[in-house]
């Protein structure tokens, strides 16, 4: 059973005004085929943990660990991570000119499988996967990012997902941006993620109505780098009657 | 740290203007530099240019002293071996210097141009008459490691249509002309590769005339050689000209490649665009390229813009882009210019590492996506495919470069 876990992370940024600490202690676990939910307001940390684990340079690790399944994710490279089996759905994807999306996801697919995927069974794949995304077919022969929607940068994302199958995906406010019936495409392809592999995810969202599509298993909340509060899923209903509101004050008092 | 007052001047009254202005003294030489791209000396005999110093404007950014022989010493200047790929409609020959044609689409403006003018026998010509456009390639692979002069002249009649390509392999050390002639409403493309020997040394003068309606897409392409200096101008003398001016450098360790752009407007509702994109990896390995666009009095209605792009992949590289805009009338349609030098962008590879990628094969990637965008619009797939390749193997290098260090 595959296991992400992350112990007393302590992460800090570099800034014009000098060293800023952004996460202060966190601690998760979570398991293949399981759904936390990160929800917090802006400014809390959530990016900054999606980036971490991806192993962004412009973070750095002050003190505490990820592991998966028990090797030490933070001596990896961040295309090591990747082929790890650790993927992260970007909130602002960049784009590559001059890189097509089939030579993308091929170039992709045969880093992280260590080998060229059979052309035919590849070519169905994707074509199937975009489908599902209703994506239309010329979007393959379009440069990466280059000119696309907020919609189909995330459509785009999770495509990758698909394709590539990781054992844990963070999604990092993939709903932010997207109108209800992109969500819900977007949202499909994260529950047939799921279902076919088992995936475990990490949701970063700011809302809760994309937790509406996909249920969480598990729900933290995160306020001024750590968790403050964590529960089932009846938190997020909670915060969405409520907002942040309670714990920002409580953050104030402190 | 002191700073001393500049030095003042008695005002003249004919050197000041309306409002009581001084006039501009240029640093007080007593040498005003030419304002204007147009009014740059030319000529077609080498003795008419002093002696190069090296501080010229056409020559303040080459290494001179690798190309000293081209600009003073001389040359070979007979008929040489070629293969050609001929097509319909276009004939290829070579022909007197007294060619009715030759001299007319333009002059040397520096020195090395006019001793190859000077010193060239024969003319080779190439005559594109055929409105269904044909590809024709010359191949110069045997020009051998003597000093050597040669002057080009592509006509396209009037309303003709055809892909020049002009490719250049092994050893040289030329000096020469290429006057490309572009009738009323012609439409031909001409492309320039040059993948020489790692010694070989090459300057050319590109002098372009286009007439009224007529459209010429010109591409210089260099990836091998040891100074290669290619100067292509366009002189828009027909109403609607129009130009695009596309170039694609990589230079390696030591390699010096230079691009002199100018585009002359000269003409109503004449177009242009100039876009040259640059690769650079190893110790001393250097671009220049500057991007000279005039728009006369007589170009109303222009639309105009000029690009250049660099991508540094390694330490101890230099890349000089020096664009240069006159504008000589208000009513215009556009003119812009854009230069950028930068590294990879953090942020791509970040992304590309992200879905697994190394970080050696992200860079390639990403310099293919930057380059292959100017091959697309050569127009010819079996040159593309070529050319495209041949940027794989300098990506080849880099790789090997950078696991090196």
């Amino acid at each position: 059973m595959a296991v992400l876990e992350i112990r007393d992370l302590h992460v800090s940024v570099e800034t014009d005004q000098g060293t800023k600490p952004i996460l202060r202690g966190v601690d998760l676990t979570i398991n293949k085929g399981e759904t936390h939910a990160i929800m917090g307001p802006n400014g809390s940390g959530k990016s900054t943990l999606a980036y971490t684990i991806a192993g962004h340079p412009k973070y750095t690790v002050d003190s505490g660990s990820i592991t998966l399944d028990g090797q030490d994710v933070l001596a990896m490279s961040v295309d090591e991570r990747a082929r790890a089996g650790l993927f992260l759905a970007m909130q602002y994807p960049v784009e590559i000119p001059g890189v097509t999306v089939t030579n993308f996801l091929r170039t992709a697919k045969t880093a992280i499988d260590g080998e060229a995927p059979p052309i035919r069974h590849w070519i169905k794949d994707v074509k199937s996967s975009m489908k599902n995304l209703r994506m239309d077919s010329t979007f393959a022969e379009r440069n990466v990012n280059e000119g696309f929607s907020g919609g189909e940068k995330k459509r785009h994302e999770i495509l990758q997902l698909e394709l590539l199958k990781p054992t844990f995906a963070v999604l990092d406010e993939t709903d932010s941006g997207l109108d209800v019936d992109a969500l819900k495409i977007v949202s499909e392809g994260v529950n047939r993620a799921k279902e076919n592999t088992n995936l475990g995810v990490l949701l970063i969202t700011h809302y809760t109505r994309i937790l509406r599509y996909i249920r969480p298993d598990f729900v933290h909340v995160f306020v001024n780098g750590r968790i403050a509060e964590q529960g089932g899923p009846e938190l997020a209903d909670r915060l969405e009657n409520e907002g942040y509101d309670r714990f920002l004050t409580d953050e104030a008092t402190v | 740290m002191t700073i001393s007052a500049p030095e003042t001047t008695t005002t003249k009254l004919e050197n000041t203007g309306a409002l009581g202005y001084k006039k501009h003294t240029d640093g007080g030489w007593g040498l005003v530099p030419i304002q204007t791209r147009s009014e740059r000396f030319a000529s077609t005999d080498v003795t008419d240019f002093p002696a190069v110093t090296g501080r010229e404007a056409a020559w303040k950014l080459t290494p001179v002293d690798r190309v000293s022989d081209l600009i003073d010493g001389q040359l070979d200047g007979t008929e040489y071996n070629f293969t050609v790929t001929e097509a319909p409609g276009v004939s290829v020959e070579w022909v007197n210097r007294s060619d009715a044609r030759i001299g007319t689409a333009g002059k040397p403006e520096d020195r090395a141009a006019a001793n190859a003018w000077s010193q060239v026998e024969k003319a080779l010509s190439i005559t594109i008459s055929g409105e269904e456009s044909g590809t024709v390639r010359i191949e110069r692979a045997n020009l051998g490691s003597a000093p050597r002069a040669a002057h080009t002249v592509i006509e396209a009649k009037p309303l003709s249509r055809g892909l020049i390509i002009l490719h250049n392999t092994g050893k040289a050390r030329l000096t020469e002309n290429v006057e490309i002639i572009v009738g009323d409403a012609a439409n031909i493309t001409v492309v320039t590769v040059q993948q020489w020997d790692d010694d070989a040394v090459h300057l050319a003068s590109h002098f372009s005339k286009v007439g009224r309606d007529a459209k010429i897409k010109h591409v210089v392409v260099t990836l091998g050689g040891s100074v290669v200096r290619i100067n292509p101008s366009t002189h828009l003398v027909g109403t609607g000209a129009d130009v695009d001016a596309l170039g694609l450098y990589f230079a390696d360790a030591g390699q010096h490649l230079e691009q002199q752009v100018y585009v002359d407007h000269d003409a109503p509702h004449t177009r242009s665009r100039v876009n040259y994109k640059g690769a650079l990896q190893g110790t001393g390995a250097r671009t220049v390229w500057i991007g000279d666009v005039l728009i006369r009095q007589s170009a109303t209605g222009t639309d105009s813009y000029e690009q250049n792009r660099n991508l540094v992949l390694t330490d101890g590289t230099r890349a000089d882009s020096i664009p240069n805009l006159e504008i000589e009338t208000g009513d215009i349609a556009g003119a812009g210019h854009a230069s950028a030098t930068g590294r990879f962008d953090d942020e791509q590879l970040f992304y590309l590492q992200a879905r697994g990628i190394r970080e050696d094969e992200a860079r390639r990637l990403v310099v293919r996506g930057f380059l292959t965008d100017i091959v697309q619009q050569i127009g010819d797939p079996e040159l593309q495919e070529k050319l495209q390749d041949a940027i794989e193997q300098e990506l080849t290098r880099t790789r090997l470069s950078t696991d090196g260090s």
